[in-house]
């Protein structure tokens, strides 16, 4: 199993550890409701190290990325852009951010779970550009800070205010020996901060932040605090048999410009069959991935993503289901064990997110 | 991690506390530490039958669901409702928080249960 740079500060917090993609992760620390409270109420840290890097270089770069991804990427080198890579039947090959350094050199941050499969994607692609792609995972460590009192703290950690970045802006700046990429992003609907680097600075990073008191958060709040934000999850929401437009991404994806799968999604949106939607539970129980959805005993849909949050009394979830019964307030039901629980279809916006717009 | 004398386990970490054909069934100190916070708790139906080994009901954490198995068969005679409102009592006294009481149908098969020294190395991680 993989290690990240921080691995032993995981034990030495006495982590309760799991595998995840290949990598032996941190699920939680003092337990997941008291990490998702801390990032929604005062700050989170959270080690992403696991996440893949890599960088594109050469004369195509720019419109190289614009074949690959489903956003529209400007040359501007202050934007993160959140886009996926899809396949020609406009299936999802990860989703990622992307970072354009200058318009000769991009980096592109993909799922640690997809890292190989994504890298022999991109290398495939690359053969008809002028471009070369580098997979820099394991040179990159990285850390996401996250939470509204983040703003207030983070020039104790990061020696800068970071008032200049709002949301999906980054810029390098110098720390410790070398630079970082300071990102005004994150994953978990909160203002904050994510941080890249060599492995050394991005420990430096960690340990300023314990010092302050920002609490140790792991994947198991990780997953809680996105879901409540409703940012979807590879996988589970999106996936190589789940295309964008039917997990409700269609803002990240331009159809008016040329990208892999964009035929494929243009002629889905004509005749769309399923769609990701909210649900919320009548009665008390849980709602997990891969349980069935029901309407008339038909199975129609199932569970991507489904919890008993810590800041919400209903158990909610996202299900992929037949868009005939996607509108709001349509009851169905989920089969959970051997019990078939009432539910009915609503929004998605579990929480309402609080960017640094 | 607390194994509780005078009790009965099951591999699946499951304690059992027998009174002469009545057992009280409940989750080991290890099972909930392993679950985590139990947000909640599926229970079956008093009157139900489960033969050994069936899944009877559910503890769920935050993160995971993990099924709860009968290590004996049996009627269910009662079943802990308060642990409905307060799932965490799971975590806080796991020998206390009994989960369902099951008239015994088969007394030979508390002869396959472990006892305390018995099931200690099955905590060990």
């Amino acid at each position: 199993m993989k290690e990240t740079v921080l691995h032993d500060k995981h034990l030495a917090l006495n982590a309760k550890m799991i595998e995840y993609a290949g990598f032996h992760m941190p699920v939680s620390y003092a337990g997941i409701s008291e990490e998702h409270l801390a990032v929604r109420t005062s700050m989170g840290i959270f080690d992403v190290s696991h996440m893949g890097e890599f960088l594109v270089e050469g004369k195509d770069a720019l419109p190289f990325v614009n074949r690959l991804v489903t956003n529209l990427i400007t040359e501007d080198t202050s934007k993160v852009t959140y886009s996926l890579m899809c396949d020609e039947k406009g299936f999802v090959v990860d989703d990622l951010l992307v970072y354009v350094i200058n318009t000769q050199k991009i980096l592109l941050v993909v799922n640690a779970g997809n890292i190989d499969k994504d890298f022999a994607w991109v290398e495939l692609q690359a053969k008809a550009f002028e471009v070369t792609a580098r997979n820099l995972s394991n040179d990159y460590a990285q850390v996401a800070i996250q939470g509204p009192l983040v703003k207030d703290n983070i020039q104790n950690i990061m020696g800068v205010t970071g008032d200049d970045l709002g949301f999906m802006t980054y810029k390098v700046i110098p720390f410790g020996s070398s630079h970082v990429i300071f990102s005004r992003t994150g994953y978990t609907g909160e203002d904050g901060f994510e941080v890249y680097g060599k492995p050394e600075l991005i420990r430096e990073v960690w340990d300023r932040a314990i010092q302050i008191g920002v609490v140790p958060c792991g994947l198991g709040a990780r997953d809680t605090l996105r879901f409540e934000a409703n940012l979807p999850l590879y996988g589970h929401e999106i996936s190589d048999s789940i295309n964008p437009v039917e997990a409700g991404l269609n803002f990240a994806v331009k159809l008016d410009k040329d990208f892999i799968g964009r035929d494929a999604l243009v002629a889905y949106k004509e005749h769309p069959t399923r769609k990701v939607v909210g649900i919320e539970l009548l009665e008390r129980n849980i709602p997990r991935h891969g349980y069935p959805v029901l309407k008339d005993d038909q199975i129609i849909g199932v569970i991507t993503t489904g919890y008993l949050l810590p800041t919400l009394p209903t158990p909610v979830a996202c299900a992929l289901i037949d868009i005939a019964y996607a509108e709001i307030g349509t009851e169905l039901f989920v089969q959970i064990r051997n019990n078939k629980v009432p539910a009915k279809v609503r929004n998605r916006k579990f929480y309402t997110k609080k960017y640094n717009k | 991690m607390n194994i509780k004398e005078g009790l009965l386990y099951s591999e699946s970490h499951e304690w059992v506390k027998v009174e002469g054909k009545t057992a009280w069934i409940g989750i080991s100190d290890h099972a909930q530490h392993a679950l985590g916070s139990v947000v909640f708790i599926e229970l079956p139906k008093v009157g139900a039958t489960f033969k050994k080994g069936d899944a009877m009901g559910a503890v769920e954490s935050v993160k995971a669901a993990s099924d709860v198995y009968t290590p004996v068969s049996g009627k269910i005679l009662d079943v802990n409702k308060a642990l409905e409102g307060s799932p965490e009592m799971l975590n806080d006294d796991p020998y206390g928080a009994w989960i369902v009481k099951i008239e015994l149908s088969n007394d030979a098969e508390l002869k396959s249960l472990l006892n305390a020294k018995d099931y200690q190395p099955l905590c060990e991680e």
